[in-house]
């Protein structure tokens, strides 16, 4: 029903509240909960909304509820009102009082807090007419924006735990595995291995203890897609968890959590206490004799902490880093024990296939790749946030549609998907259905679904610079090639963005992201040369550009640059020199026809190319070339 | 039985064998770099994080490490396809590139496992330029550390944690910053550290080394108002010889005593004289006790060895509640050092300060045992520098000798002469069936029937007998690895459910034949075991192999000592130890 509570029944992703405890309100004001739009003041938009209410005796009527993430982060803090789907997009405090006596109380819309759409500038008031929320099928994020994921009965109404009672009374582990394989649900986290599968191996392994683990590292910077669904749905990961428990025969729960996701934390502490309340965590599970409980490991927040076996290892106060597989945590896992590691957003799914069934979630998504996934759409474009599309989805309707284009009217110039070591991807590739497979193919990668759109305005050897200087960072120092080669192809990368590069690095650099991608131990290092081969193979001739004619045509590489000052629009007011911080202006004996100063030039080589001058420069005499 | 291919060759090999192993089986000897084992000896390292090893398996996506792939049936695997070749040489190349590369003045010249890969591989320049990782320098006693030619091989963390169980040293810091360090990078010798050194033994490169005291002993030499004696360790005589060319196993004992004199040393001595001194109180200490428990007197057992330094220095650490377990004798070494400065001085006519104690050991850990306070008097200590078997080969080279073309000789009395029983020292079990020898005839008043007891002998880790002294059945353990002792240890402390008596407690692979002085074996666990056969040899071609009867011993215990545990020798030969746990408790 994407966010639409009145939409068809027959759509896929419908999730009619089960008990309607949202009824005795009459009205309902949803309000965005989540990191993002809490950074944007939202609690201090529901503590106003609440004493409006209050003020007005309505609190009876209308119930106020801080939900997760809507996913609409460009346009936040995001209000909707139940049950006319109001959509209203970045509110601020003070209008909370203006929704209330003209929205609630009125019945009228306030017209220039709705969404306007951008082509025909008319206002659009319910979501699911916003070419943000059109394409989208949300299963992932199917109640982020709807509950208050700090209370369970929501989460109930609205069908949760339903998959794992079904699970418990109706079916045996085996038949939740032959579920879970026949959904071809494959793990989000990045690598794709097929989670039935998973959960089959680590079913197969006889132990006293196993464990199922949920990562919830989320390592790559640009993604937060898992934090917004601990955010804004807790009690679906908890469901799920003890619905793998059950599957592969494990009676603990792990989740490894960053310790920079307070917000997450706190929930999914609410939602595991509420859980074992109501019994759905515990001893013997809705009677069935089932006992499964989890508990949180926090994490210090290391990219490579997202690799299963390094993940492992940090939970276990070990040094965060991988080994080499097998044996698998299939095997030997926490503690030596069989484990199964799934990410957030996988887990997120497992409740959905298992009450609506394998066949309806393959029935979405591209042969290899079933179902949905959650993107994180961010960079140079009209419509930054999280969503969720259909695999089989082009980029083109992602960046075009939903996300609205490129901003400012630019060209668009590249996307990077996956992460810091996915791949730079082109306008030939617009048009690619993507799944798994496809971005592989395209030299990229799902990866954990960052997805960062480019314009004209980015430099693509500084782009593959950027990306290498994270995995240096974030490499664990194991294996040489990934601790020795990231840093020196950042090195190159370096000299040739600074306009020392030579051909010869060019050939050196993809030689070495080749034996890096050949030889690395874990998938970080195997993938971490991908911003550079991707940018190396689709813009080839901008690393020329940078090594031969010493050119950014991005205009992002300083060294590459020099502002100079045109001496016949030059009237020598001598603004330029004054704000330089190095000094490297000065005045000419040149006086342009009809000025009555001499010019002014910059001499380059104490130039810092900070930019001051051409700021200072009310004439238009200064450029950069 | 796997089949498969390797460069094209059929072979067939058990099921769970690496590539590698199966590769070197059929004679392919893939180069590595991070991996290292002691067949046999309970240590391995693989954390197959070098990529040297790395080969190309068909229908694999990326390249494989083969010290850590297990051969599958039908697999095809090459070890020097283009692809490898390239990627194993990019790889040296990187780890070069962040090398100091100052080979000429490095302690591991000639000896480097980096050096000899660069130049199989053939590598003759580096194409990467750029930074280089650097690391404060730091020392113990013992073990001399420059992390800026660390390669991240982590043999020696595997051995400093699984092995040693001292866990002193892990990896810290993270990509290009990355180091093997004690705990929040504090100096070795404010860790956890034993200083046994076997992380120097088997590093690849010259991160770790050990602290070269070779000129110190050459200037007292060269000082004409210093009489300078020397010891020599069991293990020593059995090794020397590799790093002058001769076969492991080869026993050097006379050319050994030859060369030290023509290095300049006053006298020749040998610890195995010291340690039958050894025997014969730590023997009475073990029976006194043993008497004391069968009179039903409250007794510390198991006693323990205390031979072994960096063993002391661990359960000073680690186990300050169970001081009392260990033997109060001093090792051979300490023992020596203080017959000598006690007894030998005023013999050879010189004061105390001007007798200069030298001792050649097999171990790096002697190095700090040497330096401990209550092991010297008025700021002397009893032997003042003590050369690891690798520095005793290096002085003989500088002073322009070769072992091989010494004649044989023999050691100085009256410290010299020595029983087989003092020789098997250097392996492990010797002390055990050292110490066995003497106590069963002291204690029974009759001749052993067997001298050789079979069952403290060779690798395994821990050996456990039971010993029939005359009726009373003495239950024995011998062990090395600290890791072996800890669980000994932790048996202690839990009221010793096996009812040990009496265990023998080594830290380095083998027992001190295995230890970090000694030439280095870079692996080969074959190495070690001939010097364990040459120690036996050794001891079986003696005339007296029995601690009680050497006659220099019971010379010096009627002349100068009066009885073995008696006032004198407690003074001299006894020792005692410390709660050193303080710096564990802040890294905990």
């Amino acid at each position: 029903m994407n966010l639409s509570d009145s939409s068809d029944k027959s759509d896929p992703s419908d999730f009619t509240p089960k008990k309607k405890i949202m009824a005795k309100y009459k009205m309902h004001i949803l309000i965005c909960g989540g990191t993002g739009c809490k950074s944007s003041n939202s609690l201090q938009i529901i503590e106003n909304f609440k004493n409006i209410l209050a003020e007005k005796g309505l609190s009876d009527d209308v119930q106020v509820i801080k939900t997760g993430c809507f996913g609409f982060c460009e346009r936040g803090p995001i209000v909707k009102i139940m049950p006319d789907n109001t959509f209203y997009t970045q509110v601020k405090p003070e209008d909370a009082e203006r929704i209330v006596n003209e929205h609630i109380i009125k019945g009228r819309k306030v017209p220039d807090l709705l969404y306007t759409n951008p082509e025909n500038k008319e206002h659009v008031s319910d979501s699911k007419h916003m070419d943000f929320y059109k394409k989208q099928i949300r299963i992932a994020l199917r109640n982020c924006g709807f509950v208050d994921p700090e209370n369970i009965e929501e989460c109930i109404s609205r069908g949760g735990y339903e998959a794992l009672g079904k699970c418990l009374t109706e079916m045996t582990p085996e038949q939740v595995i032959a579920e879970m394989k026949a959904s071809g649900l494959r793990g989000r986290g990045g690598a794709g291995f097929p989670t039935g599968l998973k959960w089959e191996l680590c079913a197969k392994n006889k132990a006293d203890q196993k464990y199922v683990i949920c990562n919830a590292d989320e390592g790559d910077p640009g993604a937060f897609m898992d934090r917004s669904i601990l955010e804004g749905d807790p009690n679906s990961i908890v469901e799920a968890m003890a619905i793998c428990g059950y599957a592969i025969g494990a009676s603990k729960g792990l989740v490894y959590i960053r310790a920079e996701y307070p917000l997450a934390i706190e929930r999914l502490k609410i939602a595991i206490n509420q859980a074992r309340e109501y019994g759905l965590l515990g001893k013997d599970i809705m009677g069935s004799g089932f006992d499964f409980d989890i508990e949180l490991r926090y994490g210090a927040g290391a990219f490579v902490c997202g690799e299963e076996t390094a993940l492992i290892h940090s939970m276990e106060g070990q040094r965060g880093e991988p080994t080499l597989k097998p044996p698998f945590p299939a095997v030997s896992g926490y503690m030596g024990k069989p484990s199964n590691v799934n990410n957030v957003e996988t887990f997120a799914n497992v409740p959905v296939i298992i009450t609506k069934g394998a066949a309806w979630f393959s029935s979405i998504g591209t042969e290899k790749s079933k179902g949905t996934k959650v993107f994180a759409l961010a960079g140079q474009i009209n419509n930054v946030g999280l969503i969720e599309v259909p695999m089989g989805i082009t980029l083109r309707e992602i960046i075009y549609e939903i996300g609205g284009g490129i901003k400012n009217g630019r060209q668009f110039k590249a996307v990077q998907t996956g992460g810091p070591s996915g791949g730079c991807l082109t306008a030939k590739h617009l048009d690619t259905a993507i799944d798994y497979d496809s971005l592989v193919a395209a030299g990229s990668m799902m990866g954990s679904g960052g997805m960062v759109v480019m314009d004209e305005t980015s430099c693509m050897p500084a782009i593959a610079k950027f990306y290498l200087e994270f995995t240096c960072e974030e490499s664990c120092g194991k294996c040489s090639p990934c601790r020795i080669g990231n840093k020196r192809l950042c090195e190159i990368l370096e000299k040739i963005t600074d306009g020392r590069g030579t051909m010869e690095d060019l050939t050196e650099l993809r030689n070495l992201a080749a034996v890096i991608k050949d030889t690395a131990l874990c998938g970080l290092g195997q993938t971490s040369p991908n911003p550079v081969l991707s940018t190396l193979d689709n813009f080839w001739d901008e690393y020329v550009e940078h090594v031969v004619d010493k050119k950014c045509r991005a205009g992002v590489c300083k060294k590459l640059m020099s502002y100079v000052i045109d001496r016949e629009k030059c009237i020598g007011c001598g603004k330029c020199a004054k704000g330089c911080p190095v000094e490297a202006i000065s005045r000419t004996d040149y006086t342009a026809p009809g000025h009555k100063l001499a010019s002014m030039v910059i001499d380059s080589t104490k130039c810092i190319k900070c930019g001051a001058c051409i700021n200072n420069c009310k004439f238009g005499a200064i450029s950069i070339q | 039985m796997i089949n498969l291919t390797i460069d094209n060759k059929a072979i067939q090999v058990p099921e769970g064998t690496t590539i590698l192993k199966a590769a070197r089986m059929n004679g392919i000897d893939i180069p590595t770099l991070c991996h290292f084992e002691l067949d046999g000896m309970n240590f391995e390292n693989k954390p197959g994080g070098c990529r040297v090893c790395v080969v190309e398996v068909k229908g694999r996506r990326n390249l494989a490490p083969a010290c850590a792939t297990d051969v599958m049936e039908g697999m095809e695997v090459l070890t020097h396809s283009a692809r490898v070749i390239n990627a194993r040489k990019t790889v040296v190349e990187l780890i070069l590139s962040d090398h100091p590369n100052d080979c000429l003045q490095c302690e591991k010249n000639g000896d480097c496992e980096l050096q000899s890969l660069t130049k199989r591989l053939g590598i003759k320049e580096i194409p990467f330029k750029g930074a280089t990782s650097t690391y404060r320098k730091d020392s113990t006693l013992s073990v001399y550390r420059d992390m800026d030619k660390c390669v991240m091989c982590r043999r020696c963390e595997t051995m400093c944690n699984k092995f040693m169980t001292a866990g002193a040293l892990s990896g810290v810091n993270r990509g290009f910053q990355a180091v093997v360090a004690p705990a929040f990078e504090q100096n070795l010798g404010d860790s956890s550290c034993v200083n046994c050194g076997q992380c120097v033994q088997v590093c690849p490169v010259g991160a770790l080394t050990l602290v070269d005291d070779i000129s110190k002993v050459m200037e007292a030499i060269a000082d004409p108002t210093k009489k300078v004696v020397v010891q020599t360790a069991p293990a020593v005589r059995v090794a020397l010889g590799e790093e002058f060319g001769m076969k492991p196993g080869e026993i050097v004992t006379g050319k050994m005593a030859a060369a030290l004199r023509r290095l300049g040393f006053d006298q020749v001595y040998d610890t195995d004289w010291s340690a039958d001194l050894t025997i014969m109180e730590e023997g009475t200490e073990l029976l006194g006790r043993l008497k004391k428990a069968l009179a039903g007197e409250e007794v510390k057992l198991p006693m323990f060895t205390s031979c072994c330094p960096a063993w002391v220095t661990f359960y000073e650490k680690n186990f300050p509640d169970l001081l009392e377990y260990p033997s109060t004798a001093k090792s051979p070494q300490g023992m020596f050092g203080a017959v000598a400065k006690n007894y030998l001085a005023p013999k050879l006519g010189v004061k105390r300060e001007d007798l200069v104690v030298v001792s050649i050991m097999p171990c790096l850990a002697k190095k700090s045992e040497r330096a401990r306070e209550e092991l010297s008097v008025n700021g002397d200590s009893d032997v003042n520098f003590t050369l690891s078997t690798r520095e005793l080969a290096h002085m003989i080279r500088q002073c322009n000798l070769d072992l091989n073309d010494m004649p044989e000789e023999d050691f100085d009395s009256p410290l010299g002469q020595s029983s087989g029983a003092a020789v098997i020292f250097g392996a492990t079990g010797g002390v055990m069936e050292a110490a066995l020898r003497t106590a069963y005839e002291v204690h029974t008043g009759k001749t052993l029937p067997k001298i050789d007891f079979m069952e403290t002998r060779g690798f395994d880790g821990v050996k456990e007998a039971t010993i029939d002294f005359d009726g009373f059945p003495l239950k024995i353990a011998v062990v090395y690895s600290l890791g072996n002792a800890r669980k000994m240890m932790e048996q202690v402390r839990q009221g010793n459910p096996n009812g040990y008596h009496f265990i023998e407690v080594m830290a380095c692979p083998g027992g001190c034949i295995g230890g970090a002085g000694q030439p280095y074996h870079h692996g080969n666990s074959d190495i070690i075991r001939k010097r364990m056969e040459a120690i036996y040899r050794e001891d079986a071609g003696k005339p007296i192999r029995k601690s009680h009867e050497n006659p220099e011993i019971l010379a010096i215990y009627k002349e100068y000592y009066g009885e073995p545990c008696g006032h004198l020798s407690h003074e001299q030969l006894h020792t005692h130890y410390f709660d050193k746990s303080d710096k564990l408790e802040a890294t905990k």
